[in-house]
């Protein structure tokens, strides 16, 4: 396989690219649960008002998303990273983020 | 034909950004399990255009999200003032009653979070894509976790895009100036 049809050289900044979201996705879960259990951080998660909460879970998520998707595509873009670790460790938090954002589940974890 | 600017906006968020970006994103999904048998890659050009539908695909998706959570969730919560009936304001009108409360609770907080989900895991896939051309599917463990991804990314736009038209039938946004189409109805 030439270097031409593969484009990107290594695995890495795949992995940097399909880590983070996993973590940043696993993150507006946890904020998200945790914000509707915990009234003073939904109170400060209100940066724009018409939107409520939501406004800070999703934008501090985004933020999160975004900072380790750039951290780890520094480190590892153009080298080799352990796929089988590093995709397993994001599809696991990708899960995770979309089972704490579902209220029944989530209810169950906070004791609502 | 009367129609509310609520309701165009609501439907250019739900059916023209939400309904495009699953069929789009579909399409991706599809062309992404096709591309293991694929034998040769594609010319520049194709790479190139191949580059444009990761785009617009993306482009869609946050532009659905973007607009729910910004534009229309806002009607969907906003305050009712005063002495004012329940109309307008579905967010309240849901949770008047028990046997609608749910479409709230569980419909509408499950969406709101989970519909952020499809674009964040659409841009990482797009990104692998388009950065490794074909190399991505070539590597048998990056080719699931990438499928597994996009077919999340669908998965929370169905998601969200499934309980937007229910919950929109249930409880509708409306309000805003009226307009009149094709003329019938003056």
């Amino acid at each position: 396989m030439t270097e031409r049809a593969r484009g990107e050289r290594g695995n890495g900044a795949a992995g940097a690219a399909l880590l983070a979201c996993g973590l940043g996705c696993f993150v507006l879960g946890v904020i998200a649960l945790a914000a509707d259990g915990w009234k003073a951080l939904a109170g400060w998660m209100i940066w724009y008002r018409p939107t409520g909460p939501l406004s800070g879970v999703s934008t501090l998520a985004l933020v999160i998303w975004l900072g380790c998707w750039w951290v780890l595509d520094r480190r590892w873009r153009g080298r080799d990273v352990a796929m089988g670790k590093v995709g397993g460790v994001a599809v696991v938090l990708l899960v995770l983020g979309v089972l704490l954002t579902f209220p029944p589940f989530g209810d169950v974890l906070i004791g609502k | 034909m009367e129609m509310t600017v609520r309701e165009l906006v609501t439907l250019v968020h739900g059916m023209m950004f939400g309904g495009f970006f699953l069929l789009t994103g579909f399409g991706a999904l599809v062309g992404m399990v096709r591309s293991r048998y694929a034998v040769a890659g594609m010319t520049d050009a194709g790479y190139r255009w191949d580059a444009v539908y990761w785009g617009v695909t993306v482009a869609l998706g946050w532009a659905a999200v973007l607009s729910g959570a910004y534009v229309v969730y806002p009607w969907y919560r906003a305050v009712v003032p005063a002495g004012a009936g329940l109309a307008g304001y579905p967010q309240r009108l849901l949770l008047s009653r028990a046997e609608t409360a749910g479409w709230h609770s569980v419909g509408m907080e499950w969406k709101e979070h989970v519909a952020w989900m499809a674009p964040m895991a659409m841009t990482a896939v797009a990104s692998v894509v388009v950065r490794y051309r074909e190399g991505w599917s070539r590597e048998r463990v990056l080719r699931r976790v990438v499928l597994a991804f996009g077919a999340t990314a669908i998965l929370a736009g169905l998601v969200a895009g499934g309980w937007g038209a229910l919950i929109d039938k249930a409880a509708p946004i409306t309000g805003g100036r009226t307009m009149m189409w094709m003329g019938v109805g003056r």
